[in-house]
């Protein structure tokens, strides 16, 4: 596994046509009835084996098909990547289907297992298009000209006076046509085409991208047949449910299963050896109890009687970990972007501001705990899980079955949502482990309970904002302190302070033009599994950041709106390699398109609108994951402080996009994921214990608390940027400034609670 | 013994009297579209109907459905489509799909009660089924567009 692969600013997959051409001999390949067509659109190295092959070779990076065709015309493609309810099953598969001129009535998309065949398949990020959409279109190209040769050998004519069109290769001068379905055989015979010799759709001749696809899961998502986690069913199948250390990297010190074992159904309990750190996806560890049904499996775990050995992390409390958090931003740090003179700048300000912001861990919870079945012999292991990240299951798979990689199938059902939750494959580690203890497959479920409590968490965090203004109102000092626990620290137990690929999240890489700036970051221990979660540092550095933007706004009598503008400055390229972060090879990061979605937003919100009693707006803006994004927040505050939210406008530039659906319900999403955590979502710790275990104390936005939500997606032509992240990170900002504005009321601290406290 | 039927079938369930209804369907009789997410009637995932009405199926115990009638989305519009499932599709409702079978549930027990449903009602009614993915402007649109009401504004 790489942890650094979530951050990575990867470069925009070039595809090599050294590599096309070490595969250009293969080709359509009849397999039973079936033909693959074999492109290669990956291996662009020295490991790239140069055959695909159905079955294909399991070595690193082989190329392999993502497009197979039935006798009838059928055509199948694969979806490499993990559904996780933002469309990207519906969404790559429709690329290539457009591009290949495919009748989307006769494709049938089929879910890829883990296989480093597919390349990468880790879904997070908000990548998939950004990585997959060239290389989608290129297997489409090579397909559909391969088609129209194959037309053009049968009919004795030229290939240019073929042309594609829908599941039919259609010869002009004649009007003769040929069903795809009478043209695989020939295709089959023909060398693939070279990169060189493809021709690309222009943006005109689009069907697919670019417009409103249902998503393929539709039907089954609405009629219960869609199989998740803990859906699949198999002969001899057990339940199991674990007790894990209540302290990370705690262990079993004794135990007593007599009541457990009781339980109709228990059949027996087996120990799962702790974890050592670093966490990485390891199992935690703890007793599982074996049942013949999920029910049995859960209320046998709760009557096992356990003495736990804590462990060093006992001493996590929340409270005192806030406020070792706020000491340290107090303090000077380790500078990680400093430009001109900030203390010097603020000493000599005619005016500072000062303020320190606090936001807690957060639970991804999404609405399916983690669950997963594992088989395993000693021949084959295979696992059905709900995974972000399948290949990491099978170095995972390997080392605790014992078995080799060609030996572990790793299939990807449905991800009942996973937020950044999924990538980590603790869950299934426990299905394997007990697989092959028990010798029959087996079905680990989590309970709510221990979904939020053994969560890898989003990072607490404290930070301190101070800037310094001129005479003239003019910002000319910025100094942001942070402290939190990096996600690395789950990788190497020794991390004490964030890291690149999370200070560059927004705080490292912010946008305003201010020429004394300087970042400085403070050491705290990890005392729990970090983790990523829907849009990661954004949230917290968004929230500090454009909360502390709204503070400048005020001190100096400036529209926020207008202060926004003026911070970012001139349109221009932020050079990004400059402040030591990594750079994206053709996404630079352009000033001029974040204030074009804060001009369009605040335009379609009435941004200056007159204001009913104790309503307010507040705007924010993050660029995340390549995307620009904008927010405007309408607050109703009542006198006794509490207070809902009537409106949301969020405006989005992901540059290309190819299912303009699916991005709106993005951002419609993260509305909600953002008011969940701006609004009431905290995880707190005493003794080590996590304090929230189920839906009553880790609450979340209810469809009462839903704001009439206004997506407005910005047209471009830029390269394909991030859609299921970029909208959580502005929302909480804008919402404790339109608090502000609402009420003169500054909430520095999430979550801000149902109620607010308006008086002293 | 405890006799049910279960999407117009009979069943006879001879076990634990405690084993909450949700268990029953999804490990005895392998209807999966009934969804764990709280185990405390905390977030209707799990939703089916009880003699036609909403029920938390994973806090119901079998010792109490004696004689009792359980639909579960498998059973809703058995080889058809639910006017619900239509303004599912058509308003291209779900994300990641897991809590939309208790959505369709509650949604479908609302309007067998109340035919046209005003905002508020929705909202109580659905207030219970928790969507992580935020699908709500799009369950309140749906549940409007199959009740034949154009009452509000929204996606």
């Amino acid at each position: 596994m790489n942890p650094f692969q979530k951050f990575a600013a990867r470069p925009r997959p070039v595809s090599d046509p050294q590599a096309i051409q070490q595969v250009s001999r293969r080709d359509f390949l009849k397999t039973g009835g079936v033909f693959v067509i074999g492109v290669s659109l990956f291996g662009c190295g020295p490991e790239s084996a140069p055959i695909p092959v159905r079955p294909a070779p399991t070595g690193p990076w082989s190329p392999d098909v993502y497009v197979s065709f039935d006798t009838d015309g059928t055509v199948r493609i694969i979806s490499h990547r993990s559904e996780m309810g933002q469309g990207i099953r519906t969404g790559l598969p429709a690329v290539l289907a457009d591009e290949m001129e495919a009748d989307w009535a006769r494709v049938v998309v089929e879910q890829a297992t883990g296989d480093a065949k597919y390349g990468d398949q880790n879904t997070d990020g908000s990548h998939s298009v950004r990585d997959f959409m060239q290389r989608m279109r290129e297997a489409g190209a090579t397909v559909r000209r391969m088609l129209e040769q194959s037309a053009a050998k049968q009919w004795g004519v030229d290939v240019d006076e073929c042309r594609a069109e829908l599941h039919t290769v259609v010869h002009q001068p004649s009007g003769r046509v040929l069903d795809y379905s009478e043209l695989v055989a020939g295709a089959a015979e023909l060398p693939v085409p070279g990169l060189e010799q493809l021709a690309f759709k222009s943006r005109d001749q689009f069907r697919y991208i670019g417009k409103e696809l249902p998503i393929v899961d539709m039907h089954d998502m609405t009629h219960g047949t869609a199989n998740y986690g803990a859906d699949t069913r198999l002969p001899g199948m057990k339940f199991a449910a674990i007790a894990r250390p209540p302290v990370v990297f705690g262990k079993v010190k004794s135990y007593d299963a007599t009541a457990a074992l009781a339980v109709a159904g228990v059949e027996q309990v087996i120990e799962i050896p702790a974890a050592e750190p670093p966490a990485m996806y390891k199992a935690l560890g703890g007793l599982a109890v074996i049942a013949s049904n999920t029910w049995a499996a859960l209320k046998g775990r709760d009557l096992l009687s356990v003495e736990w050995e804590d462990g060093a992390n006992a001493d996590y409390d929340s409270a005192a970990y806030k406020a070792a958090m706020l000491e340290t931003v107090r303090r000077p740090g380790t500078p990680v972007r400093n430009e001109g003179d900030a203390d010097t700048a603020l000493a000599g300000a005619v005016q500072t501001v000062a303020a320190e912001y606090y936001a807690p861990h957060l639970a991804h919870a999404p609405m399916e705990p983690p669950a997963a079945v594992a088989s395993v012999t000693p021949e084959f292991c295979e696992i059905w899980a709900p995974v972000q990240d399948p290949q990491s299951l099978i170095p995972m798979a390997e080392a605790v079955s014992g078995l080799t990689p060609a030996q572990i199938r790793v299939n990807v059902t449905l991800l009942g949502g996973a937020f950044g939750r999924k990538s980590k494959c603790d869950f299934a580690e426990e299905a394997v482990y007990l697989s092959k203890q028990l010798g029959a497959p087996v079905l680990v479920q989590w309970s709510r309970e221990d979904d939020i409590r053994h969560d890898y968490f989003h990072s607490v965090s404290a930070q301190r904002l101070e800037a310094g203004l001129d005479e003239a109102g003019i910002v000319t000092a910025w100094r942001h302190r942070l402290c939190y626990p990096s996600i690395f620290s789950t990788f190497d137990a020794a991390t004490r302070e964030p890291v690149p690929l999370e200070l560059g999240l927004g705080a490292q890489n912010v946008p305003y033009a201010i020429p004394n700036l300087r970042l400085e970051t403070g050491p705290i221990e990890a005392k729990v599994r970090i983790g990523w979660l829907r849009s990661v540092c954004n949230i917290f550095q968004s929230f500090a950041i454009n909360s502390f933007s709204d503070e400048i706004a005020h001190a100096r009598g400036v529209d926020p709106r207008e202060n926004l503008l003026q911070l970012l400055g001139a349109d221009r390229e932020i050079d990004v390699a400059a402040l030591g972060l990594e750079a994206t090879e053709n996404y630079p990061f352009e000033t001029g398109r974040l204030r074009n979605v804060i001009q369009l937003v605040a335009e379609r919100a009435g941004w200056g609108r007159p204001m009913a009693p104790g309503h307010g707006l507040g705007i924010a803006a993050q660029y995340s994951f390549l995307s620009y994004v904008a927010a405007v927040v309408e607050v109703a505050v009542a006198e006794d402080g509490s207070w809902s939210v009537p409106r949301v406008d969020i405006a989005i530039d992901c540059g290309t996009y190819v299912n303009p659906d699916r991005v709106r319900a993005q951002q419609e999403g993260a509305v909600i994921f953002g008011l969940s955590l701006a609004r009431d979502s905290q995880i707190t710790a005493s003794k080590g214990r996590i304090d929230q275990g189920n839906f009553n104390d880790y609450r979340v936005l209810r469809i009462g608390q839903t704001p009439d939500t206004r997506v407005h997606l910005v047209d471009s032509e830029a390269p394909p940027a991030g859609v299921g992240e970029p909208g959580v990170p502005p929302i909480a900002p804008a919402t404790a400034n339109a608090i502000f504005a609402a009420t003169g009321k500054r909430f520095r601290e999430l979550p801000l609670g149902p109620t607010l406290k308006l008086d002293g | 013994m405890i006799q049910l039927t279960v999407n117009g079938e009979k069943q006879a369930y001879e076990g634990e009297g405690d084993l909450p209804l949700l268990w029953y369907l999804r490990d005895f009789l392998g209807l999966t579209g009934s969804k764990y997410g709280c185990g405390k009637g905390l977030c209707g995932a799990c939703t089916v109907h009880l003699d036609g009405q909403a029920i938390r199926s994973c806090s119901v115990p079998m010792e109490r459905l004696e004689g009792a009638d359980i639909t579960t989305i498998e059973g809703l519009a058995a080889g058809g489509e639910h006017p619900l499932q239509i303004a599912w599709a058509k308003h291209k409702v779900p994300q990641c799909g897991y809590c939309q079978s208790g959505q369709i549930m509650q949604a479908a027990a609302l309007l067998a009660g109340s035919p046209a449903p005003d905002e508020q009602q929705i909202d109580d009614a659905m207030g219970g089924v928790i969507c992580r993915c935020g699908t709500y402007q799009r369950i309140r649109a749906a549940i409007r567009s199959a009740a034949g009401s154009t009452a509000g504004g929204g996606a």
